[in-house]
């Protein structure tokens, strides 16, 4: 992420371990090109944010589930939330993962 | 020409489709398409923008039975709305769920209650009526429009109906994880159905764990019409596969590896079809007995200087290809990849063009070019690259402009800001002079 575009969006957060890895992860299997550590986990993850599209979504839910062992469906109450930012996701993946 | 029946091959207690698990028999179906047709507002064209496969196809019968054109966009882009608007000025839009503002009036599907008698009889189509106008994006930044008969959309999914041998599966039922508005997705989950008396299913389910349940849930004999990107998914993710009956995969070619691993999984033939928008379903494969293409019924080919040609069947006139073919015969060939102006990721398609085109119509852009990385071999979907050189831009306001024009398969990925492009005397990119840059931003990043 450049200087300028960060400077538009809110003051970020600072990332826990546990988002810090799953920013490592998708940063990884996606090929994007930013760096794990400067995104912000409460940014979208779709579109504007991280501009993620739904190829990347299934790619990245993919390599959840061989990670941490949890299995994303689109009837889970939650999926826009859960996918609405590294945090949510990150919280979703901490109270499922069954690895 | 002839009148061609609405729907054909179903039995008389036929289920037509299944919706959250509940079957709706083919009566219900025509009691819902004589419903909305008395419904539909008066125009000559309806974007049909109905997420739900059963719903879109009861839009698109019931714009048939009024004589109305269903526009099938291929994004949903506000550039693209814009420009359909202009090319169509009396066109509504018909809509399944809450959408936000567009340049045409709205018409929302209704709740299918209360509708009147069934039909004595199954409404006929007059072969020679456009049932559908496919858009893709052209050359320049207005869709291109490929219009289809009634006639075509029927003869090629006869075709195929007879390839896959579907005649010896009864009852059928099938799930489609590509939408209904795609040419593929339109032909093999919506028309194929509706001609081959199988039983479409409304979702369109998108993780490899809801496309395992889905298709579970569903009586068998079965099928998935997929892709190259959900079947690896698929196969990567899910330990145990419902068995099916037959798979069928189109988009991209599918490596025989991941071809071979799927039939095991599944238990259950994989055929890939190959086409185009211009022309429908053009071939087929069994992908882990031949790499060979084998042409649909009638369909020939032939080459000349611009490339590769067919016609025949159910192809009106003769179609350029845009794909590299070497021919085993008129009516069995080779695939070697796309024509270098074309893009294709994950089924989407473009041409280099069109994504210039509207790079370089962004204020603030001096000069921009699209380029197509090197694939990685597997089923991976590799993105974009795109050089840019636009001082005082930012990354954020770019993207967002090209957000609103093109569709997000096709956003750069990397974006890199560069001074110059390295243009000849001509103003022309020679393809060394670009590929030496690439390399060199390529190797920076890394």
């Amino acid at each position: 992420m450049t200087k300028t575009s960060a400077q538009r969006l809110p003051p970020a957060a600072t990332p826990t371990p546990e988002e810090l890895a799953l920013a490592q992860l998708i940063v990884t299997a996606l090929n994007l090109d930013v760096v794990a550590a400067e995104i912000d986990p409460n940014a979208p993850l779709y579109r504007e944010g991280l501009g993620l599209d739904s190829i990347d979504i299934l790619e990245v839910a993919l390599v959840i589930s061989k990670s941490y062992g949890v299995k994303i469906r689109s009837d889970d109450e939650n999926n826009l939330k859960i996918f609405s930012s590294l945090r949510s996701l990150s919280h979703h993946l901490q109270q499922n993962r069954t690895q | 020409m002839a009148d061609l029946p609405l729907i054909r091959n179903f039995r008389e207690d036929g289920v037509f489709a299944y919706c959250s698990g509940k079957p709706i028999g083919t009566a219900r179906f025509l009691q819902h398409v004589l419903y909305l047709a008395s419904q539909l507002p008066s125009a000559a064209y309806v974007v049909n923008l109905c997420a739900d496969r059963y719903q879109f196809s009861v839009a698109l019968a019931a714009a048939l039975v009024r004589r109305q054109v269903s526009l099938l966009p291929p994004n949903h882009t506000p550039d693209l709305f814009r420009r359909l608007s202009r090319s169509y000025p009396d066109a509504y839009c018909i809509v399944d769920s809450t959408v936000e503002h567009r340049p045409f009036s709205i018409f929302s599907f209704p709740k299918l209650t209360d509708t009147p008698q069934p039909p004595d009889s199954i409404p006929a189509i007059p072969a020679a009526q456009v049932a559908a106008i496919v858009l893709t994006s052209g050359s320049t930044g207005e869709p291109t429009p490929h219009p289809k008969t009634w006639g075509a959309l029927v003869g090629s999914v006869t075709a195929e109906f007879e390839r896959l041998g579907l005649s010896t599966k009864p009852g059928t039922s099938i799930v489609g994880t590509v939408p209904p508005q795609h040419m593929y997705g339109l032909e093999s989950t919506v028309v194929l159905p509706m001609q081959g008396g199988l039983a479409l299913h409304s979702g369109r389910p998108f993780y490899p764990a809801d496309i395992a349940s889905e298709l579970e849930a569903l009586p068998r004999p079965r099928g998935l019409v997929t892709t190259p990107v959900h079947l690896r998914t698929l196969i990567c993710e899910s330990a145990v596969l419902p068995a099916a009956d037959f798979l069928v995969c189109a988009t991209a070619p599918l490596s025989p590896q991941l071809a071979a691993a799927a039939e095991k999984r599944f238990a259950a033939a994989l055929y890939e079809v190959y086409g185009c928008t211009e022309a429908g379903q053009v071939a087929t494969r069994r992908t882990v007995k031949t790499s060979e293409w084998s042409a649909l019924p009638g369909i020939t080919l032939r080459k000349d200087e611009r490339g590769t040609w067919i016609k025949g069947g159910h192809v009106s006139g003769e179609v350029l290809l845009g794909d590299v073919i070497e021919l085993r015969g008129r009516q069995r060939f080779l695939l070697h990849g796309r024509h270098a102006d074309l893009v294709n990721i994950a089924g989407k398609r473009t041409s280099l063009a069109h994504l210039n085109y509207h790079l370089n119509s962004i204020e603030g852009v001096r000069d921009g070019v699209f380029v197509v990385p090197q694939a990685d071999e597997g089923e991976a979907v590799t993105r974009l690259m795109a050089l840019v050189v636009a001082p005082g831009m930012t990354r954020s306001t770019l993207m967002k402009a090209l957000r609103r024009r093109i569709d997000p398969a096709f956003l750069p990925r990397p974006l890199c800001f560069v001074e110059a492009l390295p243009r000849n005397a001509t103003s022309k990119l020679p393809r060394e002079a670009l590929a030496t840059l690439v390399n060199e931003l390529s190797t920076r990043a890394a």
